[in-house]
């Protein structure tokens, strides 16, 4: 049994938490989120000088060629700083699309790019209320241009290529790619529930587009669990942050004479997120292990995965911050950015309703 | 990252595993070997003993205890994989977990030399079995304000009181005792650490009958029993750190155990797909789709916790702490699906009738097994306490008890 990170994957991982901590401390993050800036534009291109943006890219596309059991920790690594950067839109959702269907020339073109960070992706899916990716695009793809109004779209305003779902004259789903930067689109900034990570709309009036290869909603749903676990990771590394200081927190808190955390109201409380961070750890281990050996069990561990770290990121930073008592209500405690981060990731890829309800019909398809 | 054997456990398997061929029959698909308690007859517990002395004879009965005690000398994950081998086998149910698992461990830690030789190697091979006298009607998770007392009366302590929850007290040859013999005291250094016979005069054991309608317990009465001096462990009054040392094994065999009853996520799927009401088959309901979901999410969350266990068994380092959450899910999600397994079968799922109730009534059998599950080994509120205190380090609740002789802590009404 050898079912965990190794010896040189965990060195990676306590490099990129030096580097973090260092480069971005709460104290920036918060910087970047009562400014209007799109994205901690050092803080990128430190991580892109690193080999973060290029992890998984093969060293041939310009990248690091480390491989996913690496991408995983890097992402655990970003979540747990709650780093102000599109690291997981431009890496897990538009470099993966590329790497899953882009056309030889695509990638060539596109990948060293995004790899050195001079490319930043952002996924335009939703399309107003309802499902994160909308399941009838008004976004319309013809003549290899787009037209209509994606909204909203994570670090969209920072974002210089979009990969945008859409719909072809016949009615179909594709995803196309459209380079932003060349022949632009009207990019319009929309308050964001956690400012570190800006939300905009993007209205396309004939930007030109290319396809990727494929049925588009094979892809989708491809890159979508793909993206899951990579995104688990994030809200993992959160969860586990807001644990740590809603322990920190309790101990040095008094009332009553005597720490908050002798209370077993408040132990227990603890007790039940160390239980969910520790099993959307284990579940997430599985969906990096499914990622890097490409296992036919992909898609139910990205359910796994994502399920359980939404939901142990949305339980650790609610109840870190209600430990808080009021301090944790104030604009000046960081417990609201964990808060924000954590509501914020998990609307980004689908409510885990939808992710259960995926699962259920995997486990009913197997039987 | 994987989930294959070193090169050494996958040459330790293939040993294993040849020597059961040549020596049981492998389990038929489908087919479960009886889970302790499901079968305590005479012949059972005789071809159990006659098994593990078989498997001492071949090494193979204790694969983790020291060679000088009659053991292989192995490694924990060698352990674990005897276990994973040897459940593939129809074997008999294993009686000796006590034995084997707690009392043995404590008497290598604790034991004079006279004690380890009468006792450690008829345990290993199985020709006496051995039970647990700890808990007590008024002293469950607060096990060290247990009050059974024993008195020095010349060479002989001389007991009185009442113990509980103790399994196969009928058929044990010794039992592992904690007792009082000084009320004087603060309660923990007051007690001290007994092995009894369970045959001599003044040991009643009678049975208990759980909600579950069977009984796999005992409550256990003494009455003037007398114990010699000679079976006391340790010193007078360290009878709680002996404890500790027994029950620090007990958590570590419980954990690694699945908790039994109904059948998994498989089975629940399997069922609401047969079901249906006005709407169509009952699988199609978002809120059952969803508890299903969950289910299996923690089902899957907790076995791969358990490969993070093995991983760093297999890479010889100590595990980490997360084993401590298994039994705190497990045990409380068997209720919750049994719960959810009876709803599916609407009000048919009221009935054990075998003509009605689906999977053999494994279901209902399971929702009421489960509760007992929450309670022993731990209660849900005990393991919360010692995630938060051991794992988290949290600092502990102030104690009213801890100064007080124990002949003056309040007690209350029940038990």
């Amino acid at each position: 049994m050898n079912f965990d990170f190794d010896e040189d994957q965990r060195l990676l991982q306590k490099t990129a938490r030096d580097f973090l901590e260092q480069r971005a401390p709460l104290s920036r993050v918060r910087e970047i989120f009562e400014s209007d800036a799109l994205l901690d534009a050092d803080l990128w291109s430190g991580v892109a000088e690193m080999g973060w943006t290029g992890a998984a890219i093969p060293e041939s596309h310009g990248g690091a060629g480390f491989g996913y059991l690496e991408l995983a920790l890097l992402a655990e690594e970003t979540g747990r700083a709650l780093a102000p950067i599109p690291f997981g839109s431009s890496v897990y959702l538009v470099t993966e699309a590329l790497r899953l269907a882009g056309s030889d020339e695509q990638q060539r073109r596109w990948l060293p790019e995004l790899a050195a960070g001079r490319r930043i992706g952002a996924f335009a899916a939703a399309e107003g209320p309802g499902g994160h990716v909308a399941a009838e695009p008004g976004v319309e793809w013809r003549d290899g241009a787009l037209h209509g109004a994606k909204e909203p779209v994570l670090d969209g305003a920072a974002a210089n290529l979009a990969l945008v779902l859409a719909r072809d004259p016949s009615g179909g789903r594709v995803l196309v790619l459209a380079d932003l930067q060349a022949n632009g689109a009207k990019n319009e900034p929309l308050e964001s529930l956690d400012p570190s990570r800006p939300l905009a709309r993007l209205v396309f009036e004939g930007t030109r587009a290319e396809r990727l290869q494929g049925d588009g909603a094979a892809l989708l749903a491809r890159l979508e669990d793909r993206a899951a676990i990579l995104f688990a990771f994030e809200q993992l590394g959160g969860a586990q942050r807001c644990l740590e200081e809603a322990i920190a927190f309790a101990r040095s808190r008094y009332a009553f004479g005597r720490p908050i955390a002798s209370f077993q109201a408040v132990k227990h409380q603890l007790a039940d997120l160390y239980t969910a961070v520790e099993l959307a750890r284990s579940n997430c281990y599985y969906g990096a292990w499914a990622l890097h050996a490409q296992s036919d069990e992909l898609p139910a561990a990205a359910c796994l995965a994502r399920i359980s770290a939404t939901e142990a990121f949305e339980a650790c930073s609610q109840e870190s911050l209600h430990l808080h008592g009021g301090v944790g209500f104030t604009w000046e405690y960081d417990c609201h950015l964990f808060l924000r981060r954590s509501k914020l990731l998990s609307l980004a890829l689908g409510s885990t309703g939808r992710w259960k309800d995926r699962l259920v019909a995997l486990l009913d398809e197997a039987a | 990252m994987d989930f294959d054997d070193t090169r050494e456990e996958a040459a330790f398997r293939a040993e294993a595993r040849s020597w059961l061929e040549a020596n049981a029959s492998p389990l038929e698909p489908g087919e479960t070997n009886p889970g302790l308690g499901e079968s305590d007859d005479p012949d059972t517990i005789r071809a159990a003993q006659a098994w593990q002395a078989k498997k001492a004879d071949a090494g193979w009965a204790c694969i983790t205890w020291p060679e000088a005690y009659g053991g292989r000398g192995g490694s924990p994950i060698q352990s674990v994989i005897w276990g994973q081998e040897e459940g593939k086998f129809r074997v008999p149910p294993n009686v000796f977990g006590i034995g084997l698992g707690m009392a043995g461990p404590t008497l290598m830690a604790h034991g004079s030399d006279v004690q380890q030789q009468r006792w450690l190697p008829k345990m290993l091979r199985g020709e006496e079995i051995w039970c647990q006298l700890f808990s007590e009607p008024a002293a469950g998770s607060d096990l060290a304000g247990l009050r059974t007392r024993a008195e020095r009366d010349g060479d002989d302590w001389v007991v009185n009181g009442q113990k509980i929850w103790t399994s196969g007290a009928h058929y044990c040859k010794w039992g592992i005792l904690v007792a009082r013999t000084d009320p004087n005291v603060p309660k923990h250094a007051g007690l001290s650490y007994f092995v009894v016979d369970m045959e001599s005069t003044g040991v009643e054991a009678r049975q208990i009958r759980q909600i579950s309608g069977g009984a796999n317990f005992n409550e256990v009465f003494f009455t003037d029993a007398r114990i010699p001096d000679a079976n006391r462990i340790s010193e007078v009054g360290n009878g709680w750190a002996v404890a500790i040392t027994t029950l620090m094994n007990e958590r570590a065999s419980i954990g690694s155990g699945g908790i039994g009853g109904g059948g998994g996520v498989k089975d629940l799927i399997a069922l609401a797909r047969e079901v249906r009401d006005e709407r169509g088959p009952l699988l199609e309901n978002a809120g059952i789709r969803e508890r299903i979901a969950d289910y299996y999410v923690r089902t899957k969350g907790l076995q791969f916790t358990s490969y993070r266990t093995l991983t760093a068994l297999s890479r010889g380092q100590t595990p980490g702490p997360e084993g401590s959450i298994g039994k705190l899910v497990a045990a409380k999600m068997r209720q919750d699906m049994a719960s959810l397994a009876l709803e599916l079968q609407g009000l048919a799922g009221g009935t054990l009738d075998p003509s009605l109730a689906v999977q053999d009534a494994a279901w209902q059998e399971a929702y009421l097994w489960a509760p007992g599950m929450r309670i022993a080994g731990g209660t849900d509120e005990i393991l919360r306490n010692i995630i938060a205190e051991r794992v988290l380090r949290l600092p502990p609740e102030p104690r009213v008890d801890k100064e007080l002789a124990f002949r003056d802590v309040p007690t209350g009404s029940q038990g």
